[in-house]
């Protein structure tokens, strides 16, 4: 069975009014159990939940301590390239948008890798808009086999590959893949991305799959919050989680919770999610899925963040500047997003110790081959 | 005289630390003076192996016997390659073997932990499998060449004490290895219950590392241990069902 088979099983099934009728107490019954069914995580995506907050966060935060304690993994993107052929209503690389184009050569690619490396992070994530064809898999290796002798774990995040395309990256260096469904509901989809491969919904939304049969070592999926009614696309991004887990348990699956405020001019998010809201969604992932890692990035401000760090987060993104080449020259112009918290790996590391955390930034060594 | 012996080392303290989860890897060096404690496991995946300021090996203690462990490792390959850096990296030859491909309850793969075993041992390594308790995979690892074998007492993490106290006891019963308990203890009273029950020693982290006071509940796992290790030295009398007076009223018919 495919994931695709899971959703559409929830086709008939009104997630507004079930949402809308679940009682304090139903609230309070799920709390107290040990293993969350679909249903009861849809249950904390309520508004009925939003009362039991405060008890959902310390049952998250005590699940979080137990199964990663008092750590936190630091990691930073690398943004190789910005050319991009998709055309997506809520991104600054859309390539109708006029932006300073700039994708990274050998020389500057081992320049970004030496800044980053130099703030002390071993963990980092390639990034680059989508790149049509078999150059995104040679332009990719190359990059790997570049930054390789300065970090231990390289992630990637970039259009969906195939199966074979996963492995040999593996095999030059990657160990985890990051892609988000932006959004699962398929209409909206649809209506979001208005031309290009990423147009392909089902490519894209079995891509965790491929690389999990790939054996990449960690998958991190996630729904971009905001393009659409955010409880549904929590509790679609969960399940696609728990599906993805319990078919490839050898496979690390994280979640990430990337919330867009607003996108490129002419495009403002559909369904905003409030910071109470946001708060809501990963506690309720968190007591679904206790064991998975989860992800904030730098779309948050440095205050939430902070705040966010004992309920249930395991990594955050550090020193973060979106723009291709960004690392070199410090111009942070044409990135894919805004971020909100400007901190550098410094600021961020004392801020978790002033927190009673570990700030951790290496996780993993190259053993292949 | 009472001594645990592995690999040809004596160690005196049967308690085990891991040093993961620790909100500040400074603690751990606090936790071996105040205990004594000898044995400490380190993730090799956590080690940074160009050496350099920030390095959780600065935080142990160099008297201590280093136990990097296998965290990662998905097969019985990646266990030995993680051993080989390990190794290479000056972390000595002790290695306790983990391999998992389970990422839901994290529970041990004994097959391929017997294949990894066998590879390390004959190579020389100190081998200290982290296994699921059963005796036949106790026996082929014995086989294989373990210097003890560490059953799991309840699912890494979980805090929950000796659950699998039964299969445990056979262990120790039947094997000719130190069987050191590892995983799940969550308070001091299930390691002195493990030690009581003869185990050689126990495997404590997460208990200690997320503990509020990690050094005093190290403090308290350790005379935990010294407690159940006398206990099961004293010899314990007899449980009986029934209440049993001290002075049998039938004692004058023996005498």
């Amino acid at each position: 069975m495919s994931f695709y088979q899971i959703i559409e099983e929830f086709n008939d099934f009104d997630i507004p009014a079930y949402l809308s009728n679940v009682s304090t107490s139903q609230v309070k019954a799920t709390l107290q159990k040990d293993f969350l069914k679909p249903q009861d995580f849809l249950t904390l995506l309520s508004p009925a939940a939003t009362e039991q907050l405060e008890a959902m966060a310390r049952k998250a935060h005590q699940l979080t301590l137990q199964h990663f304690g008092r750590v936190i993994q630091l990691f930073t993107p690398l943004y190789l390239s910005n050319y991009c052929v998709n055309r997506c209503l809520y991104c600054n690389f859309n390539s109708d948008n006029a932006i300073g184009r700039r994708k990274l050569d050998a020389q500057e690619i081992r320049s970004e890798a030496k800044a980053i490396a130099a703030t002390g992070l071993k963990q980092i994530l390639l990034l680059t808009g989508d790149i049509p064809g078999k150059a995104a898999v040679e332009y990719l290796t190359e990059a790997v086999t570049l930054v390789r002798e300065y970090f231990t774990s390289i992630g990637i995040e970039v259009n969906p590959l195939a199966v074979d395309d996963y492995r040999r990256l593996a095999q030059a260096g990657v160990d985890s893949m990051t892609i988000y469904q932006e959004v699962y509901n398929q209409e909206v989809y649809d209506s979001l991305h208005l031309s290009g491969p990423k147009k392909d919904y089902h490519w894209r939304l079995n891509a965790p799959e491929r690389a999990c049969q790939a054996r990449l070592r960690t998958v991190n999926i996630g729904a971009l919050l905001g393009l659409h009614h955010w409880p549904s696309e929590a509790f679609f991004t969960g399940l696609h989680a728990s599906y993805l887990q319990n078919n490839y348990l050898d496979t690390e699956i994280n979640i990430s919770l990337p919330r867009i405020k607003a996108g490129p001019v002419g495009y403002q998010p559909q369904s905003p999610v409030s910071d109470a809201e946001l708060v809501q969604i990963l506690l309720a992932l968190r007591l679904f899925m206790p064991r998975s890692g989860m992800t904030l990035s730098t779309r948050e401000p440095a205050d939430l963040r902070n705040h966010l760090v004992p309920l249930g987060i395991t990594r955050m993104s550090a020193g973060v500047n979106t723009a291709v080449g960004g690392h070199i020259d410090g111009h942070t112009d044409d990135g894919q997003f805004r971020i909100s918290d400007e901190r550098s790996v410094d600021e961020v590391r004392q801020m978790l110790i002033s927190k009673g955390y570990q700030p951790v930034t290496q996780d993993w060594h190259h053993i292949a081959g | 005289m009472d001594k645990l012996i592995i690999g040809g080392k004596e160690l005196k303290n049967r308690l085990f630390i891991g040093s993961g989860k620790f909100a500040d890897e400074s603690l751990i060096g606090d936790i071996v003076a105040q205990t004594g404690v000898e044995v400490v496991t380190v993730a090799l995946r956590r080690v940074n192996l160009n050496g350099g300021k920030e390095n959780i090996l600065n935080y142990i203690p160099k008297d201590c016997v280093l136990l990097p462990n296998t965290s990662g490792a998905r097969n019985a390959e990646e266990a030995v390659r993680i051993a080989r850096l390990a190794r290479a990296a000056g972390c000595g030859n002790w290695v306790k073997i983990e391999v998992i491909s389970d990422n839901k309850y994290l529970l041990p793969d004994n097959n391929e932990t017997i294949k990894a075993t066998r590879i390390l041992a004959e190579e020389g390594f100190v081998v200290l499998p982290y296994m699921h308790p059963d005796l036949y995979a106790a026996k082929e690892l014995e086989r294989a060449g373990a210097a003890a074998i560490m059953p799991l007492g309840a699912p890494i993490g979980t805090n929950r004490g000796l659950k699998t106290k039964e299969i445990v006891r056979i262990l120790i019963e039947e094997c000719e290895l130190p069987v050191i308990v590892d995983a799940g203890i969550g308070k001091p009273s299930e390691a002195a219950e493990a030690m009581e029950l003869g185990a050689a020693a126990v495997l404590v982290n997460t208990a200690i590392a997320t503990a509020g006071n990690p050094a005093m509940m190290a403090n308290a796992f350790s005379q935990a241990v010294q407690a159940g290790r006398q206990a099961f030295l004293a010899q314990p009398g007899e449980t009986t069902e029934f209440a049993r007076a001290s002075s049998p009223l039938t004692g004058f018919l023996r005498s």
